[in-house]
């Protein structure tokens, strides 16, 4: 059951590195972050790589396996030929810190600017009455362990650095969708999302959909009725009286 | 002179799961000025593989429920070691804490009603758990991180920084505390990006570093699960208690090997789920303890019509403590009952609509489907015990959560006491929220009391902790880091493992010398930036400890309680359920155990209980009159 694979790591930091070939022992039922970890045991122990769980809970082993942003803790190796190489490269939209370890803190930054959940005034603690209808739609985005593999695939910010500040990618509009969703939540997301946050740029490739690992459908349930919400808003003759209506100094 | 980083803060917290998260919002709430310390990013900590809920008496879906149910269920779970006090504590501030959860953000499932949806799980009476699908972890750790941001963001906008008051800082470990006389007064690590070294100052440091299960081979526990918590803990002269009690947990995966270990959400049961030996028999029936007999079924007809009618039904037997099961599984494959792949079936396929399980056990579905192509809803599970939860941890004061080390707190797993014996399955996130609000409470009194005369740092300290976490570059030619590792885990799951003996134990302690003197001759090859077998050096240092003090205490307690079971001491006995084993560490590094009577329950805690029932536990001298 166990061959020897061919992989291809790699290797380097900030400054500059490259592919190194490697051939290691596979076993069956392994997957790419066991044959990683095989690896640091027997011939590389200084191979960086960042991993948590092993189950597919954290989201922190995120990587592109063959260019494909993927959680090496869920990628089979029965997904490969015995004789296929197999290339893992870290994550190309963050900069490297070393080997497969890259720097993500663009994203928590990013969360740091969406205002946080803001409670309803007049409920206390332990007087909030949802229906699990309503509150479903906010869960599935909850339902999001951040390995950033869908900020990594989008195209807005993958290869255009000047891009970052202006956008806050799927990862963080989804946020802001979850919060415009939640049944309870007293603030207005909506205009930030598109000024502040650049759900314009997003033009609804579903990338980030595909390369999900808790297949959250990112662009069909919260940055499409995300940009509906923005343009009823922005465009609509009627809330656009109303908004002028409501302005009106007393 | 040691060259480093160097930062003050009133208290700093190591550890950014739920018990450090909750710590540190209280304090910062308290007006102290904190720190979160992590090994990981921020948001990744093992918190996140809670699946089943937190356990709260708020009586949504049965309005029997109180906190004096709560309460007993947690000390019949840890088979009345617990520390009453603790245990009494958690079941009253529970329901708040959950509430409070809401107020940050949670969403958690929902009653027909739009209340707070509560599951059954393992030795609760009535349906406690709050819980979201069976991935109740990562909304209580989303819940907590993005209450942290919305403070960081309140303090944006009155100073201009976010981190003014509170800052965390990810992937970045502590190596040593440092003491003033007896009391904290600061912690020294690294950064595990650059190498390079950091030194917080500050009076108070609240530990919520979780579990050891990093020292065993079958664990569910994640690779940051190393005890660093515990050690840090013994090396600044703070005690450990009950390290002999350590979880395995009934139900995790058995195939294929490389995720072996990884847990299977006690809801499976909780949700309708059997347990079922290669024979297709429903087995539990046959493992009921005298001590539950009264309130488990004894046919299956019974056990089936308790989902439906738990008022005029007993519970079915796969719903007992986690440590009854986990040993009745391990009695099965031991007798040949066993599946292909050494454990027992766990089957829902045949209790639920396959949408219904995918419904209310989605992140199970995905589990089997991707890492064992295993379709939950048409086949049934292999399981069998993998190690989950230790029940041992630093010694505290109930209310304050302060060890005996003046300025250090602990909270959450690294904490001992609450669980006694055995922790009941949703009761580790609860105790997280109450003992981590607690904790950062506590150090915030302690700061209050502390004034304006705070506890120094010694340079020699410094020199000496920068020392020893480069020791490990020192040597050349010497053994990698992984293997001992390797040897170290084994060890413990076969010596010290769910059932033991005292030869077995012996031979385990053997084998820890041994470690002892590898571990101070290995070598780390490469550099300090972001290099994981230098990280791993360092972590075997507290696993040792720890399992040192697992396998000293498992030893001394001659009887079989909760986690704690020796072949050649089966039975439960009164006279040991009085005595604490507390291990501290010994000027020569050795670990030492001391035994140490249990405070008396307080008489109207005891008045909770049917005598009959405390008999099964008690002393004569203790009951009641």
């Amino acid at each position: 059951m166990s061959y020897k694979g061919k992989f291809r790591v790699w290797r380097g930091d900030a400054d500059g590195g490259d592919l190194q070939d490697y051939e290691v022992e596979v076993n069956e039922g392994e997957v790419v972050l066991d044959v990683i970890h095989r690896l640091q045991a027997t011939q590389t122990p200084d191979l960086a790589v960042r991993w948590n769980c092993k189950a597919g809970k954290c989201g922190s082993c995120s990587a592109e396996i063959n260019g494909m942003p993927k959680l090496m803790c869920m990628c089979r190796m029965n997904t490969f030929e015995e004789g296929e190489t197999v290339t893992v490269t870290p994550m190309r939209t963050f900069p490297v810190i070393r080997d497969l370890v890259t720097d993500v803190s663009f994203n928590y930054e990013k969360a740091r600017q969406i205002p946080a959940f803001t409670p309803p005034a007049d409920l206390k603690p332990g007087e909030y009455r949802m229906q699990q209808v309503d509150v479903e739609r906010s869960q599935e985005f909850r339902k999001c362990i951040e390995c950033f593999l869908c900020q990594d695939t989008c195209h807005v910010i993958r290869d255009h650095e000047e891009n970052k500040e202006s956008f806050s990618g799927p990862r963080f509009l989804m946020r802001i969708a979850e919060l415009d969703m939640h049944p309870l939540d007293a603030a207005d997301r909506q205009k930030a999302a598109q000024e502040q946050h650049g759900l314009g740029f997003c033009n609804i490739t579903k990338c980030c959909t595909e390369v999900c690992p808790e297949n959250i459908k990112i662009t069909d349930n919260a940055l499409i009725p995300m940009k509906e919400r923005v343009a009823d808003r922005k465009y609509d003759p009627i809330v656009w009286l109303g908004n002028k209506i409501r302005r009106r100094p007393a | 002179m040691t060259e480093l980083e160097r930062h003050s803060y009133d208290v700093v917290v190591i550890g950014a799961g739920g018990a450090g998260l909750r710590a540190a919002i209280e304090a910062r709430e308290q007006g102290k000025r904190t720190a979160i310390v992590c090994k990981s990013l921020f948001g990744k900590a093992h918190t996140v593989m809670a699946e089943g809920g937190c356990a709260a008496a708020m009586g949504n879906a049965n309005s029997n429920d109180n906190w004096q149910v709560h309460y007993r269920d947690t000390m019949r779970g840890g088979k009345f070691l617990n520390n009453w006090r603790m245990a009494e504590l958690h079941a009253q501030e529970a329901p708040d804490r959950v509430w409070e959860l809401e107020s940050y953000g949670a969403l958690f499932d929902r009653t027909p009603d739009g209340r707070i949806s509560q599951r059954n799980f393992g030795g609760h009476t009535y349906p406690r758990l709050a819980h979201v699908g069976d991935r109740t972890g990562l909304e209580l750790i989303r819940t907590l991180q993005q209450k942290i941001v919305s403070l960081q963001q309140e303090d944006f906008e009155a100073t201009g920084d976010y981190e003014a008051n509170l800052k965390v800082y990810a992937e970045c470990t502590v190596t040593e505390l440092l003491k003033d006389g007896d009391a904290i007064s600061g912690a020294f690590g690294y950064w595990r990006e650059s190498g390079r070294f950091i030194l917080f100052d500050a009076p108070a440091v609240i530990l919520a570093t979780g579990g050891v299960g990093k020292s065993f081979k079958v664990t569910s526990n994640s690779w940051e699960y190393t005890g660093d918590g515990h050690a840090l803990a013994m090396r600044a002269g703070a005690t450990l208690i009950n390290m002999e009690f350590i979880q395995f947990h009934p139900t995790g995966m058995v195939w294929p090997p490389s995720v072996k270990g990884i847990l299977v959400t006690e809801s499976v049961r909780g949700d309708g789920g059997v347990l079922k030996n290669s024979e297709g028999k429903r087995f539990m029936f046959d493992y009921v303890p005298d001590v539950f007999r009264a309130q488990y079924a004894e046919t299956e007809e019974e056990a089936d019509r308790w989902y439906k009618d738990a008022d005029n039904n007993r519970r079915p037997p796969e719903l007992l403590p986690r440590d009854e099961v986990a040993r009745a599984i391990n009695s099965e494959v031991k007798a040949g009952r066993g599946t292909p792949h050494g454990g027992v079936f766990l089957d829902v396929s045949s209790r639920l609509p396959a949408e219904e399980i995918k419904r209310r056990l989605p992140s199970m579905y995905h589990q089997f489907k991707e890492l064992a192509d295993v379709d939950i809803t048409a086949e049934p599970m292999e399981v069998g015990p993998t190690c989950h939860y230790v029940m041992g941890g630093v010694e505290v004061d109930p209310d304050t959560a302060q060890s005996v080390v003046p300025g250090l707190f602990a909270a959450g797993e690294v904490a001992g006491g609450m669980h006694g014996s055995n922790r009941l399955g949703g009761n580790s996130l609860s105790d997280l929220l109450v003992f981590g609000r607690r904790a950062g409470m506590g150090a915030a009194t302690y700061l209050d009391q502390l004034g304006t005369e705070r506890p120094k740092i010694a340079e020699a300290d410094i020199d000496a902790a920068a020392a020893e976490a480069l020791a490990p570059f020192e040597l050349e030619g010497g053994e990698n880091p992984y293997t001992i590792h390797q040897e170290l885990q084994q060890s413990m799951n076969d010596l010290v493992g769910i059932i033991r003996k005292a030869d077995e134990i012996e031979q385990a302690l053997g084998r820890l010398a041994e470690f002892r003197g590898r571990i101070a001759k290995m070598t780390v090859e490469g550099h300090r930036q972001f290099n994981p077998g230098w990280h791993l050096a360092l972590d075997l240092r507290n696993m040792l400890a720890v399992s040192e003090c697992v396998a000293k205490a498992a030893l001394e307690r001659q009887e079989s309680r909760g986690g704690h079971t020796r072949d050649d001491f089966p039975g439960m006995n009164a006279e040991w359920r009085k005595l604490l084993l507390v291990c501290a560490l010994q000027a020569d590094g050795s670990v030492s155990v001391v035994r140490k009577d249990q405070i008396p329950m307080r008489d109207d805690l005891l008045e909770l209980f049917e005598l009959d029932e405390l008999k099964k536990y008690m002393t004569e001298e203790e009951l009641p009159a």
